[in-house]
């Protein structure tokens, strides 16, 4: 009975991932406006930086405030391989994420000894750091003016050089990032994170190495920022570090915390939200930093569960009514 | 099986333990006791690698564990619980249990990733066992709830399954019986037997003397981080100067 139990759960996840790719893969289909694709496009590479940010943050229960800064270095690595070295756009991909990967693991060491605040306020100073090193090093990065000619990234003869094209070229990248993280979250590591996120000694206590871990997610979150930073150049094929400062880093922290710590879906949701928000406030602009502080706020007041679990609670308290309200307070 | 020999471990001026030594005999339930403030939980997070003491070693089965780690301790088979029930919250009674077994299987994160074959067959095992685990603390009917959920007793038991998945040589407790009433305390008695009868050296902090005189074969007494007394249960009950240490007039 619980292999069948098990396997149904397997399966059930497997069916939602892939209507939800089906949906993602058949909207061009249906909007012919160039406008709406290419915010689309932009929602795909802030879902990876969001599930990113969450394996860390929601998983493990790790913070960082300068994941914008990985996201970064796999933008600037790949365009200056490219650009200024011309290498193959995929190799210069593989070779950013290889090299973010190893400095995270680097830097994951000693910064993920710290917790709370402390970890903030590092990892803070670690995206500063880095915003400033695209700025002032003007040889490499082309400064505060950015760096142009990026070249896209092909296959064979064809390039990906449309929004169409590359649309499907972000979500392939994206419904695979989702569809690993899935599993990964579904396993002994996940399991692992989560324990850690709780208690940290007795995740310890049980045999996990929580530091090794700790580091090892801290890094494998920076390959997958990374990664999305490689694509972000090849589609734009010009970056600048505005793209990659403080602002940006809240602004994923905000998409993982209204999406839901620790839900995948949630990290989508999250992110195609504060994509689409800021398109219809325009208006707000200059404000959008303090609008993120704000639902920042609220979600936590209010929803510490992130809109996902919110939403999927109403449902089952629709479904069910008789059965009372479940203690789902633990937050 | 456990051997602890010259513990001091200062805080500040404080001396919590002054030169501590004391065994656990393979199989036995041995008991440390001792009036509030006399250390025992302070040795216990020594020699579970929680703190790292001044001074003193550990030696588990003749190999020196002082200043391992609990995550490498974990790997040589011992495991503890904590006063305060450290349960992880938000992951169901099953979960719990299955983080347990973590150091009995060895996936990494890409094998997980990509749910290579030996990842899903090593899943349904680990699931399994963790079923049983529960089945033999009586809280199987409870796998789907989020531990956060769990009355206090019966998360002192899912605490007791999720160290035993680990399949321990020896496990230690700190205070299990801190919160229960009387007819959880018989209940948790009778675990603590059916613990030591599948072979695991157990070791107990305590204060629930009715407890401690009905399952320790063996006592040891703390008091003001010195060590006291040791003996059969008899012996210590009889002991003139532990009475006094516990009625305060030391």
């Amino acid at each position: 009975m619980l292999n069948k139990l098990l396997g149904f759960i397997v399966k059930r996840e497997l069916l939602k991932f892939l209507i939800f790719a089906a949906i993602l893969l058949l909207i061009p289909f249906f909007f012919e406006g160039g406008y709406l694709l290419n915010i689309l496009l932009f929602v795909g590479i802030h879902t990876m930086l969001a599930i990113g940010l969450n394996l860390l943050l929601g998983f493990a229960g790790q913070i960082s405030l300068g994941h914008a800064a990985f996201f970064g270095l796999g933008a600037y690595l790949s365009g200056i391989l490219t650009a200024t070295y011309s290498i193959n756009p995929w190799l210069a991909m593989f070779m950013a994420a290889v090299v973010v990967g190893i400095m995270a693991f680097v830097i994951g060491f000693p910064i993920l000894k710290l917790k709370g605040h402390y970890l903030a306020m590092a990892t803070l100073g670690l995206g500063i750091i880095i915003y400033i090193a695209f700025n002032e090093a003007v040889d490499l990065t082309g400064g505060p003016s950015g760096l142009s000619g990026i070249p896209n990234l092909s296959l064979g003869h064809f390039i990906f050089d449309s929004d169409l094209k590359n649309y499907y070229l972000i979500w392939t990248f994206t419904l695979v990032t989702m569809l690993l993280s899935i599993n990964l979250a579904h396993s002994r590591i996940g399991r692992a994170l989560r324990a850690i996120h709780d208690s940290e000694v007795a995740a310890r206590v049980m045999g996990v190495n929580a530091r090794l871990l700790k580091v090892q997610i801290f890094s494998l979150s920076a390959v997958i920022s990374a990664i999305a930073g490689s694509l972000y150049a090849h589609t734009m094929t010009f970056i600048s570090p505005a793209s990659f400062g403080f602002n940006f880093s809240v602004e994923l922290l905000t998409m993982v915390v209204i999406g839901g710590l620790g839900s995948i879906y949630g990290s989508f949701l999250g992110a195609a939200l504060l994509t689409l928000l800021p398109e219809m406030l325009r208006a707000f602009q200059d404000y959008d930093i303090v609008i993120y502080g704000l639902l920042l706020i609220l979600m936590t007041m209010f929803m510490p569960g992130g809109l996902v679990r919110c939403f999927s609670a109403f449902v089952v308290a629709a479904i069910s009514p008789k059965k009372p309200e479940g203690g789902k307070g633990s937050a | 099986m456990l051997r602890i020999s010259g513990i001091t471990q200062k805080f500040g001026g404080l001396v919590a333990l002054n030169d501590v030594s004391l065994t656990f005999r393979r199989q036995d339930i041995t008991g440390v006791i001792g009036p509030n403030g006399a250390g025992k939980t302070t040795l216990f997070n020594i020699v579970t690698g929680i703190y790292r003491q001044n001074l003193g070693t550990v030696h588990l089965d003749d190999k020196d564990i002082s200043g391992f780690p609990p995550e490498k301790l974990a790997i040589l088979g011992m495991v503890r619980t904590f006063q305060n029930v450290e349960l992880f919250g938000q992951m169901t009674v099953l979960e719990n249990v299955m983080v347990g077994l973590h150091t009995r299987s060895h996936s990494g994160i890409l094998a997980c990733a990509f749910k290579l074959p030996g990842h899903l067959k090593e899943e349904r095992v680990v699931r399994e066992r963790a079923m049983q685990w529960l089945d033999f603390v009586g809280i199987a009917d409870l796998a789907q709830v989020e531990a956060a959920n769990l009355p206090f007793g019966k998360g002192r038991l899912l605490e007791i399954a999720r160290a035993m998945a680990l399949e321990p040589r020896i496990i230690l407790m700190d205070e299990p019986a801190a919160g229960l009433n009387s007819r959880e305390t018989a209940e948790l008695a009778l675990f603590i037997r059916k613990v030591r009868e599948s072979g695991i050296t157990v070791a107990l902090v305590e204060h629930d003397m009715e407890l401690v005189m009905d399952v320790c074969d063996y006592i040891h007494v703390l008091n003001l981080g010195h060590k006291l007394a040791e003996g059969t249960p008899r012996e210590i009950q009889e002991n003139t100067e532990v009475i006094s240490a516990y009625l305060g007039e030391g």
